[in-house]
């Protein structure tokens, strides 16, 4: 507004520029610079340079596992989750009656699914003689051993957080009923089917879809309570994911040097996925308005 | 000649009627194949919800027998003990801690993200840019990197075994999730209201707090309500930086009965669960349009 002092803005960013500094971008140099020095919380850190990276990439065998299994953990939860996310959308996204019904019935679990009550029941249904295999036994199957399977219990993990696909759905509903009826009626002209037609109008559209891989992504890499309540990274360290590695080191052992430096491992493979998506996006993301089609 | 055309008329509308009536029917049936999915999708979702309520007025046995909802010999005795729990604290503590985490902890977002948002959708400063970036790269940016030298400040600053790691970066608007989603909003707004009261003398303050608060209240309501449930679900915070049992909120308290004894009282466990699902499922019944709104507009996290 004409008149007013051109700093006034910042005068209303003040308490944002304060937190960025003191919350975010100091301890980011600082988590950096631990990374590369020996500190146990007791004496002042001690620079050991590339010492913690080294012990990290050659000597340290949780590490490796835990990075593979959290690697595992993200290349299958993430895209499962969207798909289904995105399929039950579709279906949603017609002129059918109680859709406000099935709608909430879908996002009731992406609200609850974070807390540590819901991990609590999750730890009971997969127990041995839990929920899950009495309901397997009914329909005449073998029980799971859910927990002390390395694979069952990463999948379990996993089921966690496809039963909230629900906030995903919603957004992907939102975008698809804004998305122009009259792409559909001049795809259906042009003689597309609608298999066509999906894939021709409402992927490309759906630019929402790659936002939310990367901000599913990024929550993926850091989860810490599904696996610290229900499996506690067991059995044999399958669901050991490197936030729990990370905590187990800065909070348990009191490493805090080692920590970091597994910490700044983590944020460079999610900052180079993230870029990659970025990057990528360019060629296969439509913005609506764009030259390209 | 008549007859001929009539005949092939009515031949045509046949061809027509069969075309339409097969078309029918094939919408008929793939829209009771849509309600079969989503039906089954749907029961599978709210299953394991249904179930916890029923299994927490079971005995302990029959937790671990019945796979229905309805209790064969309902009992409140979860409810009791698991209230009491193992420690000097009951459940009581517990919740009213969570509340006393949760409550500044919400005004404090709201307060901040309000006038940050406004600065940002309304005003052109030196380095507008660069700073509106920033907020985007805090939103991608994983807490897993700031989390260790955060820790160490607070033990400097002596906040720890308080709340205050929990308040402060929240009152100093550090969830970006949520400036964002407030920008988005300010930017749908006309700003014809604002220039009017400005030309009749008001300051950017007044006009804050008399029009775009006002006009930004569904908004800011969802703010609200979207800190409340991941304050209320959060448990890293607290099992970071909380330490005595007086001070656990509900999560950490959870924890902490199935590490005890209680481990082997599932009936108590499970009740107290439902008992810390209760306020979140409340909240969200109540005001279910401003997440759905809330979560469509600002879009991405969850």
């Amino acid at each position: 507004m004409s008149g007013d002092s051109r700093y006034l803005g910042l005068l209303y960013l003040s308490p944002y520029i304060l937190g960025l500094l003191v919350f975010t971008t100091v301890p980011f140099v600082i988590s950096l610079y631990l990374s590369f020095t020996d500190y146990n919380l007791m004496s002042a850190p001690i620079f050991t340079g590339l010492d913690n990276y080294i012990r990290l990439f050659t000597a340290d065998r949780t590490f490796r596992k835990s990075l593979w299994v959290t690697l595992l953990y993200v290349f299958t939860t993430v895209p499962l989750k969207l798909a289904f996310a995105l399929f039950v959308a579709v279906i949603l996204n017609s002129k059918l009656k109680f859709i406000n019904v099935f709608r909430t019935a879908f996002y009731v679990p992406s609200i609850l699914g974070g807390s540590i009550a819901i991990a609590v029941l999750w730890r009971y249904m997969f127990a041995d003689v839990g929920l899950v295999n009495m309901g397997l036994g009914m329909i005449g199957l073998e029980p799971v051993n859910w927990f002390g399977d390395p694979v069952n219990a990463l999948f379990t993990i996993t089921l966690l957080r496809l039963w909230q696909f629900g906030s995903a759905m919603v957004i992907f509903l939102a975008a698809l009923q804004s998305i122009d009826k009259s792409l559909y009626e001049a795809a259906a002209i042009d003689g597309a089917g609608k298999w066509k037609s999906f894939v021709h109008i409402t992927l490309p559209l759906i630019t929402v879809i790659f936002f939310n891989l990367i901000m599913q992504m990024v929550q993926a890499f850091q989860e810490f309570n599904g696996p610290y309540i229900i499996t506690q990274g067991g059995p044999l360290k399958a669901t050991y994911l490197l936030p729990i590695y990370i905590y187990d080191e800065a909070f348990k052992r009191f490493d805090m040097g080692y920590a970091s430096a597994i910490a700044w491992v983590l944020f460079v493979i999610i900052m180079a996925l993230t870029l990659i998506a970025f990057w990528s996006s360019r060629h296969w993301v439509y913005y609506a308005g764009d030259k390209r089609s | 000649m008549t007859e001929h055309a009539l005949a092939s008329l009515s031949a045509e509308l046949d061809d027509v009627s069969l075309a339409r009536s097969r078309d029918l029917r094939r919408q008929r049936i793939t829209t009771v194949i849509r309600y079969t999915v989503l039906t089954l999708v749907g029961l599978i979702m709210i299953y394991p919800l249904v179930w916890l309520i029923g299994a927490s007025f079971k005995t302990n046995s029959e937790i671990f027998a019945n796979p229905g909802f309805w209790p064969q010999n309902p009992t409140i005795d979860g409810y009791i003990k698991g209230w009491k729990t193992s420690t000097p604290y009951s459940f009581g503590t517990f919740f009213l801690n969570t509340l006393w985490i949760v409550l500044p902890k919400m005004i404090g977002t709201a307060i901040s993200c309000t006038a940050v948002a406004y600065g940002f959708a309304r005003f052109e400063f030196p380095f507008k840019k660069l700073l509106f970036a920033t907020l985007i790269a805090t939103l991608l940016l994983p807490n897993v990197v700031t989390r260790i030298p955060q820790y160490l400040l607070f033990r400097d600053l002596g906040w720890l075994d308080t709340f205050l790691p929990l308040w402060v970066p929240s009152a100093l608007a550090g969830d970006a999730f949520f400036v964002f989603m407030l920008v988005q909003f300010l930017r749908a707004i006309p700003r014809d209201m604002e220039e009017a009261a400005r030309v009749d003398g008001a300051n950017t303050w007044q006009v804050l707090v008399f029009i775009i608060i006002p006009l930004l209240m569904p908004a800011l309501i969802s703010v609200c309500l979207f800190q409340f449930m991941w304050t209320m679900n959060d448990f890293l915070g607290p099992l970071i930086y909380i330490s005595s049992v007086e001070k656990f909120p509900v999560s950490l308290a959870l924890k902490l009965s199935i590490d005890t004894t209680e481990a082997f009282e599932w009936n108590r466990v499970l009740a107290m669960s439902v008992l810390a699902l209760t306020p979140a499922l409340a909240v969200f019944f109540l005001a279910q349009k401003y997440f759905i709104d809330g979560i469509s507009a600002g879009g991405i996290k969850g």
